[in-house]
């Protein structure tokens, strides 16, 4: 794993990653839970949604030399309803957050969101003084993994969306997470 | 023409204008009433021959409202600025000029929607970007509380 900045010993923590475990111990359901989440995690198929230049970033993130097909990412879907997460690529404004709300209504269960760039994380440079953009997607739809930067360079969202494979490593069939439960909308 | 040739030829045209030779452009500052005649004879007479609107800007210089426009002349290669300010910050009106370029029609779609500045005579001067529950959020005095985050 060539990612700078993190040591593969860190990234290979399992540790952690077992006491997220939501199946327990209980053998059976164990089983079944490693086998659907390890072809979740393996076929993450990303929506094709940018509204910015995070979206350069995001294409040469699938583009030949950074190339995240390599971890089961390579299909780029034009409908929401064969996409399995969605990376917000972009600056949303108070006019685009309705129509993100349903794309994010219309992908099927699982579905993942990743937060890309400053803009998706808190409105970014348009934070302050700015009418028309929505400071940060978490007000629209739940987030699952962060990725901070200008925009992130591909291998910033690479090492994103592998930390949310992580997090579909650790799901289980029988607590089905309640997505929109937990997210307060302000 | 250059531009001193231009703002020249400029002031003979109308009265009552104001002209800046500025690096690029030479800016002329006209009264709102002379705007559309001043615009008309721009466009029609063969020594400026401006056939191109290339944008119009609308400022908030905080007492005042005014409109910037930039022409150009594909033919002759020529730019000049035009600046209209108005004093009305309730009711700010202004002549349009959509009669002489097609092309304005949604430049002063887009100024109305954000500086909330009238242009009379405009074919459909409705809202561009915003819906009308908006007020004008481009003018200094705008206050919106629960999206915009101050210092």
């Amino acid at each position: 794993m060539g990612i700078k900045g993190i040591k593969k010993d860190e990234f290979k923590d399992n540790e952690s990653l077992d006491l997220l475990k939501e199946s327990g111990t209980g053998v059976f359901l164990t089983t079944i839970d490693d086998v659907i989440n390890w072809g979740r995690k393996n076929s993450l198929w990303p929506l094709t949604f940018a509204t910015s230049c995070c979206g350069i970033e995001m294409m040469a993130t699938g583009a030949p030399r950074h190339d995240f097909a390599r971890f089961g990412m390579e299909v780029y879907r034009a409908s929401p309803r064969q996409a399995d997460v969605i990376v917000v690529a972009g600056t949303i404004v108070n006019k685009m957050a309705p129509v993100l709300k349903r794309l994010y209504d219309q992908m099927s269960e699982p579905k993942y969101v990743v937060a890309m760039g400053a803009c998706a994380i808190s409105g970014g440079p348009f934070f302050l003084n700015s009418y028309s953009v929505v400071k940060g997607v978490e007000h629209v739809i739940p987030v699952d993994v962060y990725v901070p930067g200008c925009p992130p360079r591909p291998e910033a969202l690479l090492y994103g969306m592998l930390q949310l494979q992580r997090k579909i490593e650790t799901e289980s069939i029988k607590s089905r997470r309640k997505r929109t439960s937990g997210h307060s909308s302000k | 023409m250059n531009i001193k040739e231009l703002g020249e030829y400029i002031s003979s045209l109308t009265g009552g204008c104001e002209i800046k030779e500025g690096k690029q452009f030479s800016e002329v500052t006209i009264l709102p009433s002379k705007l559309h005649s001043l615009a008309a004879l721009l466009k029609e007479k063969e020594e400026t021959s401006f056939d191109f609107l290339v944008c119009i800007t609308g400022v908030d210089y905080g007492k005042e409202l005014g409109v910037n426009y930039h022409f150009r002349s594909t033919k002759l290669g020529h730019n000049v600025i035009l600046k209209v300010r108005t004093e009305d910050r309730a009711n700010p009106n202004l002549d349009s000029l959509t009669d002489l370029w097609k092309g304005a029609d949604f430049l002063e779609r887009e100024v109305y929607d954000l500086l909330g500045i009238r242009f009379n005579g405009h074919p459909d001067l409705r809202r561009l970007f915003l819906d009308n529950s908006w007020g004008f959020p481009l003018r200094k005095d705008y206050v919106d509380d629960t999206n915009i985050v101050t210092k």
